[in-house]
């Protein structure tokens, strides 16, 4: 059936070793518990989840101990039934090093469910729906960790033409879809079923890359399955072929149904939604079993002896998951990710999250440090292999320059950061570096600059708010005194104009008297110092002066030569 | 780039075999001035000297440097133009992929305004006896014997002071300057860069943009105008395979650092440059017009790039076209 579909093709992209073997030969295992488990808060985009256990306090296994912080947020769940340790700021999987807050449990070995009940959806409005799984804590599982409710919403038009389900999984070492596919495709179509309904899309359009035919083959019966129950073909499992980043989100979408999506729009009002193929199985848990999202597959691979996939909690430590597979003695890193797109983990205590689709174990053997990089002399081959169709060259030179305005012109936030371009770069240079710092720092001004926007507005309505305040009063007095005027005039009037006393008399002459002494005293004016001298001050300045005549006399002929 | 210098060498071998070893001489010249001021240059910058020498860009400009000059000129012209095109047309903007403007032509320019005479004067075809050819290059300089004005000087220099009658095929068939399709030998040479180019593509180190544009708006200016007035306008394989058109279409324009980069700004950059190149051949006074067409089209690349920009993934139809 895939042979019918029409595929397009988007410019650009890479074909990098995949190695992707080495982690497909074994069934997925499941992680053994660990001794302690660190479930960061903020798993998602959006908002961090606000913590809603405390130390000391016993939970289960599936229990929220983190709520959605409104609507752009999603929960977080214990992993396993336990006692909460801690609350605390604990080591992120980041590159940065930076802590976050963390909720820490200590296993009690029972894995004490809470209550699961499916969750009856079409009985339920889409709000409800979105709200139960928000609260779910399911995320997009490709990488990004966007809510998956916030997808789920048919867009304007109230209907969709297309389901994308990516399964392309085009980045190296990582086999986490791949094997999901092989081996829960039911659970998988159960779970796009679900999708299709809350967004009332038309076909369901499941992009694999051919490199996976296993997968391929086992969505295609578990598809099949699924037509013949809707009777009609809805669900096509289509084999894309094998190009680095045919995963991303849009090329999928470019090379499924031809429509490009741009930056920085919906594609839902172009008719299409796409999702990773993990997600689509957490939609599946959480409807259907009632499980929110507490684990997910992960795979292990690089410089292990024993590459694999894993189901594992999240929090669980990636010491832990890496000791599993063996690492070989010469490690001496992990990556979060793929070798295009992944992170540098800063240490190896750090949990696996929701976003963790690969525990990549690296060695200098296995990534050797990228010989030293080269000026850029605009060969064009990073525009070439541009996915995004940019001119990943120019941005550099501008993000280098700090000329960030200009960078934005060559459109830098339509940069999906896949690497193509540093992959390609004969003078080794590391682009995505650049841009990633040029964004970075974009976000900084931005943020600088509405954060200077609200103090100015708050200034100025500060400076509004004491003009009118001053208004007012002086108003308020005017009218005060306009009142006591003509009270006065009116007091005035009753005592019909009383003569002036003597003693009153007396006063005014001593006033003007007062008056008179001190115009005469300003008149005789400030006297200088140089007046009322004795005899020696006098002969003093005389000498002094004479003094200055000699330097004067002195100093001319210099001023003449120098002329 | 050391693939660049292997692409040269059939143009190369082609060069010895009708005018001498003289242009080996050169390129050993340009090659060992080219590498000591480039060391100099990086030590003065406080730059790593073994990586950036290693890169090759600036054998390249020394090959080429060689190749645009006469084969007999005076040692210290060879130098002389090197060293411009390496101290000032490239580290005085900041090294490599920094320069606005092609170090190997501005060293052509420089030295053709400077020394004209002496960059007239170019070997005849055949003569190749190396003992001569070395003494023009080191010492004494008897040129007479072994000189003559290139193709397009010669047949510019006749049909210009010649009386009104002369015509191009007049002049070409009365000169032993000229060759079949274009200069004697020089034709063959321009072949052997031509194969050189092919590799280049082959290699992917080029791609078509530049020598097709390029060599296709020389063919069809030169073929409109000898068509209008073939008496007065020579045809297109002449233009083709004579001067620096060859060299220049796939080793020259192609220079990624001061050229366009874009697709389409490639095939704006090389047509500009076949068209200055072909004005100024025809009515200009100096024997090629290639790095003076260079330059001026290397001012407007940043231009032509900015305005040439591909269409963004997703900004190709407007919103609501695509369904």
């Amino acid at each position: 059936m895939s042979a019918l579909q029409r595929l397009f093709k988007f410019n650009g992209g890479v074909k990098p070793a995949y190695n992707k073997d080495a982690s497909t030969g074994l069934p997925i295992a499941v992680a053994p518990m660990p001794k302690q488990l660190v479930i960061p808060l903020h798993q998602s985009i959006g908002g961090p989840p606000r913590p809603l256990v405390v130390a000391g306090e016993r939970v289960l296994k599936g229990q929220r101990i983190g709520g959605a912080d409104g609507n752009v947020s999603s929960a977080v769940h214990a992993s396993t039934s336990g006692t909460v340790l801690a609350v605390e700021m604990r080591l992120m999987p980041h590159t940065s090093g930076l802590s976050a807050m963390c909720v820490v449990i200590e296993p009690d070995g029972r894995d004490e469910w809470i209550p699961r009940q499916a969750f009856d959806y079409r009985n339920a409005t889409p709000a409800q729906s979105r709200e139960y799984l928000r609260d779910a804590g399911v995320v997009g599982l490709g990488g990004a960790v966007f809510p998956s409710h916030l997808k789920l919403n048919a867009g304007k038009t109230g209907k969709l033409d297309s389901l994308v389900l990516n399964g392309a999984e085009c980045e190296p070492f990582i086999t986490c879809d791949d094997v999901l596919m092989r081996e829960r495709p039911k659970a998988l179509i159960d779970g796009a079923v679900i999708m299709r309904e809350m967004l009332c899309a038309g076909e369901v359009l499941i992009g694999i890359e051919d490199n996976k035919p296993e997968a391929i083959a086992a969505m295609e019966a578990a598809a099949a399955v699924a037509n013949a129950a809707a009777g009609e073909e809805i669900y096509k499992v289509v084999s894309v072929p094998t190009r680095y980043p045919a995963g991303g989100a849009k090329q999928l979408i470019r090379v499924l149904t031809g429509i490009e999506v741009p930056h920085g729009e919906r594609s839902t009002d172009y008719g299409v939604q796409c999702f990773n193929v993990g997600t689509a199985y957490a939609i599946y848990e959480a409807i259907a079993l009632g499980q929110p999202l507490i684990s997910r597959i992960v795979t292990v691979a690089g410089n292990v002896g024993q590459a694999r996939n894993y189901e594992v909690l999240f929090g669980t430590p990636m010491k832990d998951l890496t000791a599993l597979c063996g690492p070989l003695p010469d490690s001496d890193r992990i990556i979060m990710g793929g070798p295009m797109m992944g992170f540098l983990m800063p240490g190896d205590e750090v949990p696996v999250v929701k976003a963790t689709n690969c525990v990549l174990v690296g060695s200098r053997a296995l990534f050797p440090p990228p010989p030293p990089e080269m000026p850029c002399i605009r060969c064009g081959e990073c525009a070439k292999a541009c996915p995004s169709d940019l001119q990943p060259f120019e941005m550099y030179w501008f993000s280098r320059a700090k000329i960030f305005g200009k960078a934005q012109e060559y459109h830098l936030f339509d940069c999906i950061e896949c690497g193509c371009c540093a992959y390609v770069c004969p003078s080794r240079i590391p682009l995505v570096d650049y841009y990633r710092f040029a964004k970075s720092e974009i976000w900084a001004r931005e943020t600088d600059k509405e954060a200077a926007d609200v103090a100015r507005e708050r200034y100025e309505f500060r400076l509004l708010r004491e003009e009118r305040e001053k208004q007012e009063k002086a108003a308020k007095l005017a009218a005060k005194t306009a009142a006591g005027r003509e009270k006065a005039a009116a007091a005035l009037a009753e005592a019909e104009k009383p003569a002036t006393t003597p003693e009153e008399e007396a006063k005014h002459a001593l006033i003007s008297a007062a008056l008179e002494r001190a115009r005469a005293q300003k008149e005789q004016a400030h006297p200088e110092n140089t007046v009322d001298l004795t005899p020696e001050q006098q002969a003093e300045i005389a000498a002094i002066e004479a003094r200055r005549a000699e330097i004067r006399e002195m100093a001319k002929p210099h001023v003449r030569q120098d002329d | 780039m050391l693939r660049v210098l292997l692409a040269l060498l059939p143009g190369i071998a082609a060069y010895v075999w009708f005018f001498g070893a003289a242009i080996l001489v050169q390129i050993a010249l340009a090659s060992v001035t080219a590498l000591a001021a480039e060391a100099v240059m990086l030590k003065l910058r406080g730059k790593p000297l073994m990586m950036y020498l290693g890169d090759g860009s600036a054998l390249v400009t020394a090959w080429l440097v060689a190749l645009t000059f006469p084969p007999i000129a005076p040692w210290w012209l060879t130098v002389i133009g090197v060293l411009a095109a390496i101290v000032i047309a490239k580290h005085l903007y900041g090294g490599l992929g920094q320069n606005p403007f092609n170090p190997a032509m501005v060293a052509f320019a420089l030295m053709i305004v400077a020394y004209p005479s002496l960059m007239s004067q170019w070997p005849a075809a055949g003569f190749t006896e190396f003992t001569p050819q070395l003494n023009a290059i080191f010492g004494a300089r008897q040129l007479d014997a072994i000189t003559m004005a290139t193709p397009l000087d010669a047949l510019r220099t006749a049909l210009h002071t010649a009386d009104a009658r002369a015509t191009v095929a007049g002049v070409l068939g009365s000169n032993a300057t000229f060759g079949n399709i274009g200069g004697k030998g020089w034709e063959w040479v321009a072949a052997g860069y031509f194969l050189g180019g092919l590799y280049l593509l082959q290699q992917r180190i080029i791609t078509w943009h530049m020598p097709v544009a390029f060599l296709a708006t020389l063919l069809l200016v030169s073929g409109g105008f000898a068509l209008f007035d073939g008496t007065r306008f020579v045809g297109p394989s002449f233009h083709l395979f004579t001067g620096g058109a060859m060299l220049g279409a796939f080793f020259i324009v192609t220079d990624p650092v001061s050229g366009c980069t874009t697709p389409r700004g490639k095939l704006f950059f090389a047509a500009g440059i076949a068209l200055l190149t072909w004005i100024i051949r025809t009515f200009g006074a100096y024997p090629d017009g290639i790095a003076f067409a260079v330059l001026l089209m290397n001012i407007a690349a940043p231009l032509i790039d900015m305005y040439t920009q591909p269409p963004v993934f997703g900004h190709k139809v407007k919103r609501g076209d695509s369904r």
